[in-house]
């Protein structure tokens, strides 16, 4: 069974579930095995991804229609995306200061991805968490490589411009185009 | 390059994903431009803080035995045994039920969806080593090959007799499913011939466009969807799929 932990983490993003995320990972999988033997090597993986992505699109399209088209406008200015809960910034107790921080940062840095619209967050994952080229990711997600390329950059912009996100990393704020 | 473009690139560039001409480019500007060069260290600092923080959720302990339970020992062995109008059958019982498989066909602008899938088929074929699963233009080896594959019997047919030689069959996955592709030569040309049973089987009249250069066909015959996609010029393309209408998809 090839590509297990790629499939179960895209969906696991994709969903934010893990429940779902397995529900969604054996469909996938039946669909995939229906008519194939199995899908080996890089090429295969994308193929299987797209099944997953395929699979978790229809599955919230079922369950929770509204996060599919949430806050997706590639369009949009920026700035009105609402920031992240500060509460977050909160260190666990008990650890080491430096540990609790870190620990804060990570758990900042997941939930600021986790809240990324479904269409920016998919090309975040497949990217920085996939690994696949932009062509893979257009073939996945079936778009241009050229929207590919925009649609990552946004997602890298609202990601750097959650409140949180800034404060954790020193960075200051993405630069918006008027 | 001015500032613009170079931030319009700056992840590419940071993706490696920019070819040699605009890497160099954009190099240069990120070396001479302090505005950009920041845009530029704040998009690889977030990248490999992702990398190194953000979660990769492996697949739990239970997971790869619990897929695997769900799994058919022998894929779709029972449909094949069925035979394509069981498919048909399960497939109209699915969509009355409204369990949404094969659902994806029927939808308005399904059509140009499936269809860029198919000219996006059409060109993954012509890559490396992806044309075909077996090489044969003997119709009674390619035949038994795909049918062991695939969950329905398919149509297959030599039509070097009129111009079109059969080069072989492919398995390839559109709209969600997997479908029969047959390749067929005229000169140097490649035709990619889909097919698959379609539950809602009524015959349809032959619809084409041309998309990103490649012309594109469809029809529905005898329970079966048929999509055609080559680089052919139209005339021969047409001929093409009217003979595919007239022999291939009425000698079942
Ligand atoms: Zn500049």
């Amino acid at each position: 069974m090839p590509h297990l932990d790629a499939a179960y983490n895209l969906a696991r993003w994709l969903t934010r579930n893990e429940h779902d995320a397995e529900d969604v990972v054996q469909d996938a999988y039946l669909r995939a095995f229906r008519f194939f033997d199995g899908f080996r090597g890089d090429e295969g993986r994308a193929w299987l991804l797209t099944i997953v992505r395929h699979t978790c699109y229809s599955w919230l399209e079922k369950n929770r229609p509204a996060e599919v088209s949430a806050g997706f406008d590639e369009e949009a200015p920026a700035e009105e995306r609402a920031g992240f809960d500060p509460d977050m910034m909160v260190a666990e107790g008990g650890n080491p200061e430096a540990i609790a921080l870190q620990n804060a940062q990570r758990r900042i840095l997941n939930q600021a991805i986790a809240e990324l619209p479904l269409g920016f967050r998919e090309v975040l994952i497949l990217r920085e968490l996939e690994d696949l080229s932009y062509k893979e990711i257009a073939r996945v997600i079936d778009v241009p490589v050229g929207t590919v390329m925009s649609r990552l950059a946004r997602a890298r912009k609202l990601l750097r411009q959650s409140a949180p996100l800034r404060a954790m990393s020193g960075l200051p704020a993405a630069e918006v185009k008027p | 390059m001015n500032c613009r473009d170079a931030l319009d690139l700056v992840d590419g560039y940071v993706d490696g994903e920019l070819d040699l001409v605009k890497s160099l480019e954009i190099e240069q500007h990120l070396g001479a431009c302090p505005a950009c060069k920041v845009q530029y260290d704040q998009v690889r600092e977030l990248g490999s803080g992702i990398r190194a923080h953000a979660l990769y959720h492996a697949a739990p302990k239970g997971l790869r035995a619990r897929v695997a339970a769900a799994l058919p020992r022998e894929p779709a062995s029972r449909m094949r045994a069925w035979g394509w109008r069981g498919m048909a059958a399960a497939l109209a019982l699915a969509t009355l039920l409204g369990l949404g498989f094969g659902l994806t066909l029927l939808q308005p602008g399904a059509d140009e969806r499936l269809a860029r899938e198919v000219v996006a088929a059409h060109v993954r074929s012509l890559m490396a080593d992806h044309l075909m699963d077996v090489a044969s233009s003997d119709q009674h080896t390619v035949k038994p090959w795909i049918a062991g594959k695939l969950d329905f019997s398919p149509p297959v047919e030599d039509l070097a007799a009129r111009g079109y030689a059969l080069a072989g069959g492919r398995l390839d996955y559109l709209g969600e499913r997997g479908v029969m592709a047959l390749v067929y030569r005229r000169h140097a040309h490649v035709i990619n011939l889909f097919v698959w049973p379609q539950a809602s089987g009524a015959d349809s009249g032959v619809r084409s466009d041309s998309i990103q250069g490649y012309n594109v066909a469809h029809f529905t015959r005898a329970g079966m969807v048929f999509w055609a996609v080559s680089d052919l010029n139209p005339e021969e393309f047409k001929a093409f799929v009217g003979l595919v209408r007239d022999q291939l998809a009425s000698a079942r």
